[in-house]
């Protein structure tokens, strides 16, 4: 495939200067350095410009244009400018669902990346087996499809034959007889950490666990000589030393956390207070797919992106940084 | 130990030390045991929702109603499996599932790869750009662009298509793909493939001999990645696949649970669903979960 590229190259390119046989062979594949690269490059550029390129211009185009129900059966768009973000954005159900996806998702996020670190610093304190034990239940977990985690917590939590209102009622908690989790907003959210936390954790672990492995045993057995605790070994070299693994798996909680939709619309679909649970992936949907308001949904779906690009940049450019680019 | 060459004040530290240590030594082995069975305990709590769901999934629905659980399979049965398989719904689900998997590993391994050997092995004017891209892009939520995704594939008439949602997940896999795969390909010294060269291979040969077989893991960790994604995605195909008998695994399920809902949820039968879902991509994460944590994290950490 490279050869292709390589002969393919300096034929289409520019006409080299004649020059003798010495000369001439340095020259293909220096050429071959420079266009082989955006060549490779091509296919992955019309991929993500297809699904995802284009659908941002779709998005940015009609978030200025009223696109509502008439627009789905022919009527023509037209360009209205800022008012689909001036409705929405003066609404006040919108900050609701904004204040509560945030809060949301640094809740998991940390929760999530604060039990990885201590299952991975757990893992690396007790003997092989106990920690080959942890190590499968967390990859069961973590290898379960995300909608049957989802499903099966559902029967966990049913409200009348869960097993744990069976267990809460059966350690004298009575008023969890009957309760039903998902129906009230608190209740919900709680349900919806406890799925996340649970899916999410394993990935932290392993990872943290991984990071904890490659700190050189050399380190480690100077600090011991130098009469360091595991106290003082864990905070002062074990967690500096895997403070880049730590940023990079919070990066991406965040980042997953506040996209989490499916898990929202699969409990809601067991008969929650949908406005009350929405977190922004929802509003869009029930704004857009529901209620056929594209325009608005538009605008919406654009302020997620660009709390996305804000909320990751630090972490980006310190990515970007570490790499030295 | 080295009390002949050791100055004084060092022979007294490592006194004290000693003295120390047995006292020590008997604390630290109780602490180590409480954390084995913190451990131990944190284990039971993980794995306790896929046993309870495979477990439920061969109860009889009886037994699951009364008020009491059972916690082990003494009325075990096949019943829930045989009415969750029957009807069509299950098979085309599967076959939708199968197919939309491997058209989406097969573009975003290809796709990713050539990228990712771009990316590592040669320096060029927008690579900053480009990968400053990809670490964006692979952020960006599938709800911020679900909406305009629907109304692409509604105006292409690719709705309820395997092609259209194909390529959605493609884009949506390839950026991660990338990084992840980038940081193997950097892994692999290019001066091997250099030897190689002078050793009379040329470039290809080099690549596929040398730096291909060092590269299977990392393929094969993304091609995991990549198939973990498309199997078990269920926002995207909520949308890209409106249509209820063009639905995939994931999606057949939540429809699975919502008609079991009507008539008062049948668990067992919902349980067998989950288990028949979720068991083929245990076995195969299990199987291949070296390969997939190392080369996860380091892709992760190298990238």
């Amino acid at each position: 495939m490279s050869q292709n590229v390589a002969l393919g190259v300096p034929s289409s390119g520019s006409p080299a200067p004649a020059a003798g046989p010495a000369a001439q062979v340095p020259v293909p594949s220096r050429r071959t350095f420079k266009a082989s690269p955006y060549l490779l490059l091509i296919p992955a550029v019309v991929i993500l410009l297809l699904g995802l390129g284009y659908p941002i211009y779709w998005q940015i185009l009609n978030s200025m244009r009223q696109y509502g129900l008439e627009q789905q059966f022919g009527q023509p768009a037209v360009f209205v400018g800022l008012d689909n973000f001036v409705r929405v954005f003066t609404a006040p159900d919108l900050w609701a669902v904004v204040v509560r996806s945030i809060a949301f998702c640094l809740v998991n996020a940390f929760l999530t990346v604060a039990l990885g670190l201590g299952f991975a610093l757990l893992m690396r304190a007790v003997n092989k087996v106990v920690r080959i034990i942890l190590q499968v239940s967390l990859l069961l977990a973590w290898a379960m499809p995300m909608v049957a985690a989802v499903t099966v917590f559902k029967w966990l939590f049913d409200f009348r034959t869960g097993v744990v209102n069976w267990f809460l009622t059966s350690i004298g908690l009575d008023f969890f007889q009957g309760f039903s989790w998902l129906a009230k907003p608190w209740s919900f959210f709680f349900v919806a950490t406890v799925i996340i936390v649970w899916m999410s954790v394993p990935f932290v672990a392993l990872s943290i666990y991984a990071g904890l492995t490659s700190v050189p045993d050399e380190v480690l057995e100077a600090a011991r000589i130098d009469g360091a605790g595991p106290w003082n070994i864990t905070m002062r070299i074990l967690l500096p030393m895997i403070r880049p693994v730590i940023s990079i798996v919070l990066l991406l909680q965040i980042i997953w956390d506040l996209r989490v939709f499916a898990q929202i619309n699969l409990l809601q679909q067991s008969g929650a207070p949908v406005s009350e649970t929405n977190l922004l992936g929802n509003f869009i949907y029930q704004m857009g797919i529901g209620k056929g308001d594209f325009g608005g949904a538009a605008a919406v779906a654009l302020f997620v992106l660009a709390l996305t690009v804000v909320l990751s940049w630090p972490y980006v450019r310190s990515l970007m940084k570490e790499d030295a680019l | 130990m080295s009390t002949a060459t050791a100055p004084s004040i060092h022979l007294h530290a490592s006194d004290v030390a000693r003295t120390q240590h047995a006292p020590g030594a008997r604390r630290r082995k109780i602490g180590k045991i409480l954390l084995s069975l913190l451990a131990i305990g944190i284990s039971l709590a993980w794995i306790f929702p896929v046993y309870w769901m495979v477990l439920s999934a061969f109860t009889p629905n009886a037994w699951l109603r009364t008020t009491t659980p059972e916690f082990l399979p003494v009325h075990a049965t096949l019943a829930n499996f045989r009415a969750a398989m029957s009807g069509d719904g299950f098979s085309n689900s599967l076959k939708m599932s199968v197919v939309i998997t491997i058209t989406t590993v097969v573009a975003v391994l290809a796709f990713a790869f050539l990228a990712a050997l771009a990316i590592s092995r040669w320096r060029f004017k927008g690579r900053t750009t480009f990968i400053l891209a990809v670490l964006f892009v692979q952020m960006l939520p599938a709800e911020g662009l679900f909406i305009a995704q629907y109304k692409m594939l509604s105006n292409a008439n690719l709705l309820n298509s395997v092609i259209g949602i194909s390529v959605l997940y493609t884009a949506a896999i390839v950026p991660f793909t990338i990084w992840m795969l980038r940081g193997f390909v950097a892994g692999v010294p290019a001066d091997l493939e250099e030897a190689a060269m002078v050793d009379g291979l040329s470039r290809f040969q080099a690549f596929l001999r040398i730096t291909f077989p060092l590269l299977a893991p990392g393929l094969v960790a993304s091609g995991v990645y990549a198939f973990l994604q498309a199997w078990n995605e269920y926002t995207v195909a909520l949308i890209a696949l409106p249509s209820g008998d063009r639905a995939t695994l994931p999606l057949w399920l939540s429809n699975f649970l919502s008609a079991s809902a009507q008539r008062g949820v049948d668990w067992g039968q919902v349980m067998a669903a989950s288990t028949l879902i979720a068991i083929p991509v245990i076995v195969f994460f299990l199987f291949v979960q070296n390969r997939m944590t190392s080369g996860l994290v380091s892709g992760a950490v190298k990238g």
